[in-house]
């Protein structure tokens, strides 16, 4: 009833987004844009997609940034103790179950899609969630409203054993592309590099979209630029000395 | 597709039903079209899907348009046909005058906007998105007009799914001057990626150039396709059962 009369529900924060993924000859890399949006405003130019889940699995969101978070947080906690339990490295297929089994039950409501890569015991791994719940398994994989533009880079440019500046080189392109040919995203690249006991999370990897200023000083106002047309000076009011009191009756 | 009016003797006649396109259904995917050196290339695969089968598999959606154009056109089948009808009509009479002039590509742009625009106003639209290019006296000519009568003339355009998934690539690599053998690469780079992500894509392409000399439609062929990455062989290797 409310809708007719004109009322807009809130528009939700979400990150429409380039998130990807790809597995080159040593481990992951994961890439994403760092633009939020709600609605058509830019809520957050600089936001963090790439989340932590453990020290060797990295997981970028999509979809609605209060679900992203909230459940790559409650998964990550969940395999910290994992970890304390077993006390071995967890593996991505962990994390992959935890996460699909949670969005599952929720049929679709919590709006997270993710890209979830990392490397463990038994090799490098690369995986899309999807809200719903289902999972595929890829040597390459893109999210968000970006995808397509991401997905036109990784398909016209990808192949098997690619090295590590090869790797990052088209993660950037494919972000890129994401940023400049839509508009759900933009800003930055983050980078994250996951190989066999080693991470690098490189934000803020590539900056496309400086701020630029028309002048390199920036701007400075010379007395004499606007014209003076009266002046009236008013000295401040002499200031009144407070002298201590007594402390007051208790 | 219509609804039958039902007339009765003096009652008004209500809008109650009306001849007007409500969707479309034969429809052909993506069609790409870039600048070169010496004028257009243009492509597009020659599927017509039927709702979600793939009904047609040699359906040519690139034709000659008198002298100097080529027109690609994405969207209803139909519709596409009943276009060809009017520019020949347009042709036609062009050549009537017979006073040595001939239609350019901008003037055929700007019929096909009017024409489509119209249409729009009577809510009535022929359901394309339409790619036209062509060469006149040395100047290249490459405009797309839409099926509500947006258009727009640009070094290189798409429709459709070529919108998302060509256009950054054209964006990123297209350049002045391309050579024929550059364009051709560029736009098969460009309908690969198209047959890998759209569903309704055939692996059957035309290829189409348009020089001053005049018109080339090429014999339609398939491109190399490449499934063999090793994560596609055993996606659950190191954690049998899951998937």
């Amino acid at each position: 009833m409310l809708l007719q009369k004109g009322v807009q529900p809130p528009s939700f924060r979400k990150t429409g987004t380039t998130i990807v993924g790809l597995v080159f000859q040593d481990g992951v890399i994961l890439g994403a844009d760092t633009r939020a949006t709600e609605g058509p405003i830019v809520c957050d130019k600089n936001c963090e997609k790439i989340h932590y889940m453990a020290p060797n699995i990295y997981c970028c969101g999509a979809g609605t940034a209060a679900d992203t978070e909230a459940v790559t947080d409650m998964v990550s906690s969940q395999l910290q103790l994992h970890r304390y339990a077993t006390g071995r490295e967890s593996r991505v297929v962990t994390a992959l179950t935890l996460l699909k089994s949670h969005l599952f039950s929720y049929q679709g409501h919590v709006s997270a899609a993710l890209v979830l890569g990392g490397v463990d015991i038994t090799g490098p791994h690369l995986h899309t969630i999807y809200p719903h719940g289902s999972t595929d398994t890829l040597p390459f994989a893109t999210m968000g409203s970006g995808s397509l533009a991401a997905m036109a880079m990784f398909e016209s440019k990808y192949r098997e054993g690619l090295t590590r500046d090869e790797g990052i080189k088209l993660v950037c392109e494919a972000i890129c592309s994401g940023i400049f040919n839509d508009l759900g995203s933009g800003s930055n690249v983050d980078v994250c590099v996951i190989t066999k006991g080693r991470t690098e999370y490189l934000r803020n990897h590539q900056l496309p979209n400086p701020r630029t200023y028309v002048s390199s000083k920036g701007y400075s106002f010379a007395k004499g630029q606007t014209e003076v047309l009266s002046t009236k000076t008013t000295p401040l009011k002499e200031k009144v000395e407070v002298i201590e009191g007594d402390a007051m009756e208790e | 597709m219509h609804s039958a009016v039902v007339a009765k003797e003096g009652s008004e006649n209500f809008e109650i039903g009306s001849e007007r396109t409500l969707y479309p259904y034969v429809t052909g995917t993506s069609v790409i079209g870039i600048k070169y050196k010496d004028g257009i290339l243009m492509t597009a695969d020659m599927g017509g899907s039927y709702g979600s089968t793939l009904r047609y598999k040699s359906v040519e959606r690139l034709k000659p348009v008198g002298k100097h154009s080529l027109l690609g056109a994405s969207g209803e089948i139909s519709d596409f046909q009943e276009i060809l009808r009017y520019l020949d009509e347009l042709i036609l009479y062009d050549n009537m005058w017979d006073d040595g002039n001939s239609l350019g590509p901008k003037e055929v742009h700007n019929y096909l906007n009017r024409v489509m625009y119209n249409r729009r106003n009577k809510f009535n639209p022929l359901w394309n998105s339409l790619v036209l290019g062509g060469v006149k006296n040395g100047q290249k000519y490459l405009g797309l007009v839409s099926m509500i009568g947006v258009h727009f003339e640009d070094n290189h355009v798409a429709t459709g799914f070529g919108n998302h998934l060509a256009r950054p690539i054209l964006r990123d690599e297209w350049h002045e001057d391309m050579s024929f053998e550059e364009a051709v690469k560029l736009l098969e780079k460009c309908m690969l990626v198209l047959l890998y992500r759209d569903r309704s894509a055939i692996n059957k392409l035309q290829i189409a150039k348009i020089t001053e000399e005049g018109v080339t439609i090429f014999e339609p062929y398939s491109l190399k396709t490449f499934w063999k990455f090793s994560a596609f062989h055993n996606p659950t290797k190191g954690a049998e059962g899951s998937w």
